[in-house]
């Protein structure tokens, strides 16, 4: 797993579910439209993404297609990075 | 300013509100929707009076229910001051709330029309035949979306609108008009629907009036949803003075830092909101970068606001006045206290809740209907022209909801309390299963009662455990129907999406191989709470 994912998967288990085992939480699970996000704990997961990996996150660009899984969002990061 | 001694002068009706500021203000802007679209006193009282025409003529009599079912719009208030033109009581609906909620609180309180957006046509075309309302309005251009799912009755926005404006019920109102009915959680996980008058309504206004002394320069946040009893300050209190009402949608409402700068761009001056938002607004709304100095008043009301963030928000934002509303829906707002700015660096401990507002006469007593001595915790009552009617069909509720004294009817907040000479009220705590949180009530046994209908679990109990950083947090304790086949964590968060409004659903779930119970083999929820506090398995 790439450290960006890895940072995801962890910071997701840690804050928004706890007692899980981290073997079910998947880069393709589905985190908003699944209900494991709402809009406070996407808030606070863009928040995360912003400082951990020195990008800005547009409003648009918090909606479901970059933010709801952890592959589209280590995606959305590595192209955030790359137009650095 | 805080102090209102004189008696308060009496407005008859909520419609009289506005169509008292159309003669005065016809050309000043009413209401700006979330789209931008901006409609006059005059335009917003002509499209009301054409819509109670409508609701007239389609049958519907005073007293009875009209339902809301829309994201807010231009169209929903002016749908709002239509049916209290009828007068005719409005229930508005969380439209994204699960769909057998919405229907079942259009059935218990049968309501005769829907004001309803198009994309909510399931929700309606799925209740049984017999318990659709008579008349459908649809909003905006939903009526085909309506007609495809069977409404085939559906009217047309626009067809209502075109009705001539010529019912007038300003003759026949009465203070004890029902003038609307807001769905709180139940116990027994049904809503139940606190019935509110004109009377209830227009004395919280009146006095909201003296305190905060709008007028028409002010611009209004409009933040809380319709369903919220809170949207009752922002609507009435704004229209009343001939203020601009700026509605902020579901979407905005939760981005906070499009919230900020809508906030700033549109130079509200008074906001009001629950206390969840404006901690997002300190944390995430770069509130420092922006210019906020039209805003004069923050009122907040529906929960705790932690100190740590209220203390972040006042340096970001010095200059407004702060003020802390207390009140569950029953009797809206009936205690208030102004915030001491700077908040100290080292406090912690919430602040009071305050004195009780003019129109409401505060009682505590004990759990034996003693009254206690000055400093004493007890159990806080309201009497007063703002305690609700009742609730919807619930007699036994409304038996156990009043007690009667000294020729007084006192409703039972159920908040415990205790009284500072100087501070005025303290809050305390809750005497049953109930919490606040984001500003909705929530009865922990109704969020039990909607995680039991998963197949896996064998037992539920929910607590909420203080949290410094969001008020409250929700846990719910499971013990699974098969051991080997414990749901995974993401499965019942899933789960609770689908079955429960999003603000109920818990924080944190944990398996345990037996809940506690007491020696009368009842669910020991202070052990649990204990032990969740403490880290440690229950």
């Amino acid at each position: 797993m790439s450290d960006v994912k890895q940072k995801l998967h962890n910071f997701i288990l840690t804050e928004f579910l706890p007692g899980e085992s981290p073997g079910n939480l998947r880069d393709d699970t589905p985190l908003r439209t699944s209900g494991i996000l709402d809009s406070l704990a996407t808030l606070r997961l863009v928040s995360f993404v912003e400082e951990q990996f020195g990008i800005a996150v547009e409003a648009h660009e918090a909606g479901v297609e970059n933010f709801d899984r952890i592959a589209d969002i280590a995606a959305f990061v590595a192209a955030k990075q790359a137009a650095r | 300013m805080h102090e209102s001694a004189q008696p308060l002068a009496s407005t008859p009706h909520l419609a009289g509100y506005l169509e008292a500021s159309a003669k005065r203000f016809p050309d000043r802007v009413a209401v700006i929707g979330p789209d931008g679209t901006a409609l006059t006193y005059r335009e917003l009282n002509d499209r009301a009076g054409r819509l109670a025409a409508f609701l007239v003529r389609h049958g519907v009599k005073p007293g009875e229910r009209v339902g809301l079912l829309t994201p807010k719009s231009v169209d929903t208030i002016t749908a709002i001051f239509g049916i209290l033109k009828a007068r005719a009581a409005y229930v508005p609906a969380d439209w994204t709330a699960p769909p057998a909620r919405i229907r079942s609180i259009f059935q218990d309180c049968q309501v005769r029309a829907v004001f309803m957006d198009g994309r909510c046509s399931k929700i309606l075309a799925e209740a049984p035949a017999d318990t659709q309302p008579e008349t459908i309005v649809v909003f905006g251009s939903g009526i085909e979306e309506a007609r495809a799912h069977g409404l085939v009755g559906a009217v047309d926005w626009s067809a209502a609108l075109a009705e001539t404006p010529d019912v007038d019920t300003a003759h026949s109102r009465s203070l004890d008009d029902l003038a609307y009915i807001l769905y709180t959680s139940g116990s027994t996980g049904i809503p139940k629907g606190v019935m509110l008058s004109q009377r209830n309504a227009t004395s919280f206004v009146d006095w909201c009036s003296s305190v905060f002394m709008p007028n028409e320069d002010d611009r209004f946040s409009s933040h809380a949803p319709f369903h919220f009893d809170l949207s009752v300050l922002d609507v009435y209190l704004s229209l009343k003075h001939g203020a601009a009402l700026y509605l902020i949608s579901d979407e905005l409402g939760k981005s906070p830092k499009e919230l900020s700068q809508f906030i700033a761009q549109n130079r509200l001056t008074v906001w009001y909101s629950t206390p969840s938002i404006l901690s997002l607004l300190g944390e995430f709304g770069n509130l420092s970068r922006l210019d906020f100095s039209s805003l004069r008043l923050v009122l907040f009301a529906g929960e705790v606001f932690p100190v740590k963030h209220l203390r972040h928000l006042t340096t970001l934002w010095p200059h407004p006045e702060y003020f802390n509303l207390y009140g569950p829906t029953e009797t809206n707002v009936c205690t208030f206290a102004c915030i001491p700015l700077p908040v100290p660096a080292d406090r912690t401990e919430p602040y009071p809740i305050g004195p009780a507002c003019a129109h409401c006469v505060p009682l505590v007593l004990d759990e034996d209907g003693r009254e206690v001595a000055l400093g004493e915790e007890g159990l806080l009552y309201i009497a007063g022209p703002s305690v609700f009617l009742g609730y919807w069909n619930r007699p036994k509720e409304n038996s156990a909801a009043f007690i009667g004294r000294g020729g007084r009817r006192w409703y039972c907040t159920g908040d415990v309390v205790r009284e500072d000479p100087d501070q005025g009220f303290i809050y305390a705590g809750r005497r049953d299963r109930m919490v606040k949180r984001r500003g909705y009530r929530i009865e922990l046994d109704d969020v039990q009662s909607g995680i039991y209908r998963h197949k896996g679990l064998r037992e539920v109990a929910v607590i909420a455990v203080p949290d410094a950083a969001s008020g409250v947090k929700i846990v719910a304790y499971l013990t699974p129907r098969d051991p080997g086949q414990k749901p995974s964590i993401i499965e019942m968060k899933s789960f609770c999406a689908r079955e429960l409004p999003g603000y109920m659903i818990p924080d944190v779930f944990v398996f345990v191989e037996a809940l506690p119970r007491t020696s009368t083999d009842k669910l020991n929820f202070p052990a649990m709470r204990a032990a969740f506090l403490e880290g440690r398995a229950p």
